[in-house]
């Protein structure tokens, strides 16, 4: 057994726990290169079958190729693939990008943040609770429809990663999350060996985390050895540049790299060449004051 | 569309090879202010591991205002930088040597933070412990070293840290080990591999030998760290694999039957027979399953995997798969050493739920051994529950019977936590194992399904034809208040809804069984005769409607001992309301005979007897 079979076995009996324990269960698939590999390892889990909904969050300045991309596995697996939206703020034009060009004092202007508190955490929070639309792919026609499920999710399963950013480095396999989706970092229960928090009280749900081990390298390492699809957004195209981290495209921008396969980005990560550059320094809704990342993810972010 | 990235269709086999850095995770742990931070960013220092120019950062900032340069500082600047959303985070560092990569996991020294130390050491390999040399071994230093004992870290090295400001004395350095060593070996606790003196400040002894200390002739701590070995999977143990769920995606349509589960310890192949505690189920190894992975006929421990079997037996979830000459302890009591982390303390005559490999079961204080405060752990404390923070040794009783091992023996089915309401409040490990009044027909029982010779009807074939499984239904309770006729509604009502019930009666079992006993005779026989009775008759797929004087709520639990895992249901008939005996049903004998037979009907489908 190498170092990428322990963290796949133990991926893949955290999943088994989390599909035991919760009726209301769903994993959120961000079409990135870790979620991805989460939906594989839920494959590997539970053989071949994928038992529980995928959730995207569509804020729609997500690029074309990866919603082609995620319809496009979505039939090939045969996943029950469920799709929130904040609608009404897009089409208000409640956005960042749609609002960056007003004047400063305007009170209709975004920060990036708040278009990511609207956009993605809201329209999430929503999604998970059912009080907002899910749309759902129907595999025989390979179109959306209204879903008429609306109970929410109690138990959400997240590709987080400890080395991906500080915040997250501090999360539980199982994390409760509150009634508002809110995380106490402070007061997280022990979690001893692989006995997990399963129990949970009314209107509270789990974040369930089987990547927190994994690193950037043993992502791609895998993606690597289990040939798993990604979108072409991680190679360079010729032009000397590539995505690191996806995110909505007026938020995000490339890296300088000339890796145009899974086996460029693996020699890269072990070269060291990228030791000094934040994964997520792409993203520029981390950047914008203090708390960053751990303040959306207190309230609610993946 | 434009998808990259490798298409398995196209992909040759061996360009998918990765050849993946070994890594090992570690923990630092000991008392506040021993040191923790200096160590951890002394070694990231050391090892290149700091992003570019942050070493000359900090030291050019101490330099501007007069502080004397820190290695514990570069903790504090990694952790404001992580607000700017940069990767480098205190709750886990990375940092490699030439041999491996390392994480060290944070375990805070503050006893608030019990709970993350303990998250933190959970999951470490090895720890390493420090120790002040200036103040000794304080509360933290005893209360860590209990922890990585109980948490299973058996490889453990002590630093004397701080050895600068005692001279680098080496009576000062050996007066300290000499305690800790005998205070380990006072609680049983691991025995660290070697004590090592350092001034984690200067860097004596870490990457480099001390030239301070020429007395000390062992390693340096990161050839230490290098030197722990990888611990590999357990596979010269027994076998045991618990059983975390049944699968059968029919709706995707795939008619394998599952049993899936993370095999501990041991290995098993295609043709193995194994069977599984506490049903005392058999069954032989037809395949192993898994998914983009190569057909396999053998697999070992560390895997999470599945199996179909030749038989289809009814397993569940917490039982333990095992092969028959080395199958785990079953029972309801266990001795163990436990820590409790709950705001409310732990106390007798409550009830929690134990979480044990993968069964969760209601257990109980049955004794309270001994209650130490885990800061001093050498002497008792006068409490009768178990407070936040402190350690027990108890004997703990559980509902039902369950699969366990001594957690020396086999950590993975001998360590547990315990919940208390929603939360996790405690966590321990069995040390002992603890007889109960059915012990010895529990074992009986055993002997005899272990050999069992079968038919060549299985039960899922007989469960099939007659559209239930088998089971058994006892209306226990003094005589003349109703139990007989309650019991012949029953099995009729069962009978006319196509089922296959019978009434035993104890009267017959005494008339013709029981024949050969004399009157002096012991009602443990007339249980076990009367228990083995049943049990055949469950053999032949029936629901066993029982009605009997001879046998009373005290006697329910070696009956149950003696059928295995046929699922059964006590119906206490107490007119009088004052019994508290545990059954699944109490009724005062007015009830009408066709509420009882709805409500056991209830119990028998919530036990999955039957469906419809």
């Amino acid at each position: 057994m190498d170092h990428l079979d322990q963290l796949e076995q133990q991926s893949v009996f955290i999943l088994r726990e989390a599909y035991r324990h919760f009726d209301r269960l769903c994993m959120l698939w961000s079409i990135g290169k870790d979620s991805t590999v989460l939906l594989w390892l839920a494959r590997k889990a539970f053989l071949g079958h994928v038992p529980f909904p995928l959730v995207h969050i569509d804020t729609s300045y997500k690029l074309p190729e990866m919603i082609a991309y995620r319809d496009r596995l979505a039939m090939e697996y045969k996943l029950t693939m469920i799709v929130g939206q904040d609608a009404a703020s897009i089409a208000a034009g409640n956005t960042f990008p749609a609002t960056k060009d007003l004047p400063a004092d305007d009170p209709r202007k975004l920060t990036r943040k708040q278009c990511c508190g609207l956009l993605k955490s809201g329209a999430l929070k929503a999604t998970l609770h059912g009080s907002g639309v899910r749309k759902r792919l129907d595999l025989a026609t390979g179109k959306y429809e209204i879903e008429p499920d609306s109970e929410p999710y109690t138990g959400v399963i997240v590709g987080a990663r400890a080395d991906e950013e500080g915040s997250r480095s501090k999360e539980r396999y199982f994390s409760p999350r509150d009634k508002n989706n809110a995380w106490d970092v402070g007061d997280q229960p022990p979690e001893f060996w692989n006995q997990f928090k399963t129990d949970f009280a009314p209107n509270t749900h789990v974040r369930i985390h089987p990547l927190l081990d994994w690193t950037e390298l043993n992502i791609w390492e895998y993606i690597k050895r289990e040939a798993i699809p990604t979108v072409s957004l991680y190679y360079d195209q010729g032009d000397g540049k590539r995505y690191r981290s996806l995110g909505c495209g007026p938020c995000q921008s490339p890296i300088d790299s000339t890796s145009r396969n899974v086996d460029d980005i693996i020699a890269e990560l072990k070269s060291g060449a990228l030791k000094n550059i934040a994964e997520r320094g792409g993203r520029a809704q981390d950047q914008e004051g203090r708390g960053g990342l751990e303040d959306l993810r207190k309230d609610g972010y993946m | 569309m434009s998808v990259a990235g490798p298409d398995p269709k196209r992909e040759a086999a061996e360009s998918t090879h990765v050849e993946s850095r070994p890594q090992m995770n570690i923990v630092i742990v000991g008392h506040v202010d021993h040191g923790k931070s200096t160590l951890v960013g002394r070694l990231l220092a050391d090892t290149g591991s700091l992003p570019q120019g942050k070493l000359d950062k900090v030291k050019r900032e101490c330099a501007r205002t007069g502080k004397p340069f820190e290695y514990a500082f570069l903790l504090d600047a990694l952790e404001d930088e992580q607000d700017q959303g940069i990767t480098i985070d205190t709750a886990r560092c990375f940092f490699k040597t030439a041999a491996r990569d390392y994480i060290i996991i944070d375990a805070p020294g503050h006893i608030e933070f019990l709970k993350n130390m303990i998250s933190g050491a959970a999951r470490a390999e090895a720890a390493l412990l420090m120790i002040d040399a200036k103040e000794g071994v304080r509360e933290n230093s005893r209360r860590h070293g209990w922890i990585l004992g109980m948490l299973g870290i058996r490889q453990v090295v002590v630093c004397v840290n701080k050895m600068d400001l005692v001279g680098y004395s080496q009576a000062a350095f050996d007066a300290i080990e000499k305690e800790y060593r005998a205070f380990l070996t006072g609680i049983g606790a691991v025995s660290p591999k070697a004590f090592v003196p350092i001034a984690a400040i200067t860097g004596e002894n870490l990457t480099q030998r001390s030239q301070a200390m020429g007395w000390y002739r062992g390693d340096t701590v990161l050839d230490m760290l290098d030197g722990f070995a990888k611990q590999p999977p357990k596979i010269a143990l027994p076998l045991r694999m618990p059983v975390q769920a049944i699968y059968k995606f029919t709706e995707h349509g795939d008619d394998r039957r599952v049993i899936a589960g993370r095999i501990e310890t041991g290995k098993v192949q295609v043709g193995d027979e194994v069977v599984f505690s506490p049903s005392n189920k058999s069954a032989t190894i037809r395949s192993i399953e898994g998914f983009n992975a190569a057909p396999r006929a053998s697999i070992e421990a560390g895997w999470s995997t599945g199996f179909t079997l030749s038989e289809e037996i009814y397993v569940t979830r917490g039982e333990v798969m095992s092969h028959k000459a080395h199958a785990p302890m079953v029972g309801t009591r266990f001795r163990a050493n436990l820590i409790w982390l709950g705001r409310t303390p732990m106390t007798q005559g409550r009830d929690y739920k134990l979480k044990l490999h993968t069964s969760a079961i209601p257990v109980r204080i049955r004794k309270l051994n001994k209650v130490l405060d885990a800061s001093r752990l050498d002497g008792e404390l006068a409490k009768d529950h178990v407070g936040r923070h402190d350690v027990a040794d108890v004997v703990l009783e559980t509902a039902k019977p369950i699969a366990f091992d001594l957690s020396r023996e086999n950590d993975g089915t001998g360590r547990f936590v315990i919940v208390d309401g929603y939360d996790v409040a405690g966590g321990g490990i069995i040390v002992e194992s603890v007889t109960d009044e059915q012990d010895t027909l529990r074992s009986e029982a055993r002997m005899r399904d272990f050999s069992w010779i079968p038919g060549g009807v299985t039960a899922a074939e007989r469960a099939q034809r007659n559209g239930h499984r088998a089971a058994l239904v006892m209306f226990l309770g003094k005589p003349q208040v109703g139990k007989h006729r309650y019991a012949r509604a029953l099995e009729k009502a069962l009978f006319d809804d196509g089922k296959n019930p019978y009434l035993l009666d104890g009267t017959n079992v005494l008339l013709g069984v029981d024949h050969d006993l004399s009157a002096e005779a012991t009602q443990d026989e007339l249980v076990r005769r009367f228990g083995e009775v049943a049990y055949l008759i469950l053999n032949a797929g029936a629901i066993v409607v029982s009605t009997t004087n001879a046998i009373g709520m005290a006697d329910y639990g070696a009956v149950q001992a003696l059928i295995g895992g046929n699922p059964s249901i006590a119906v206490e008939v107490d007119p009088t309301g004052r019994s508290t005996a545990a059954c699944d049903l109490r009724i005062k004998g007015t009830e009408s005979e066709a509420e009882v037979i709805a409500k056991v009907v209830t119990l028998l489908k919530q036990r999955q007897v039957f469906s419809a």
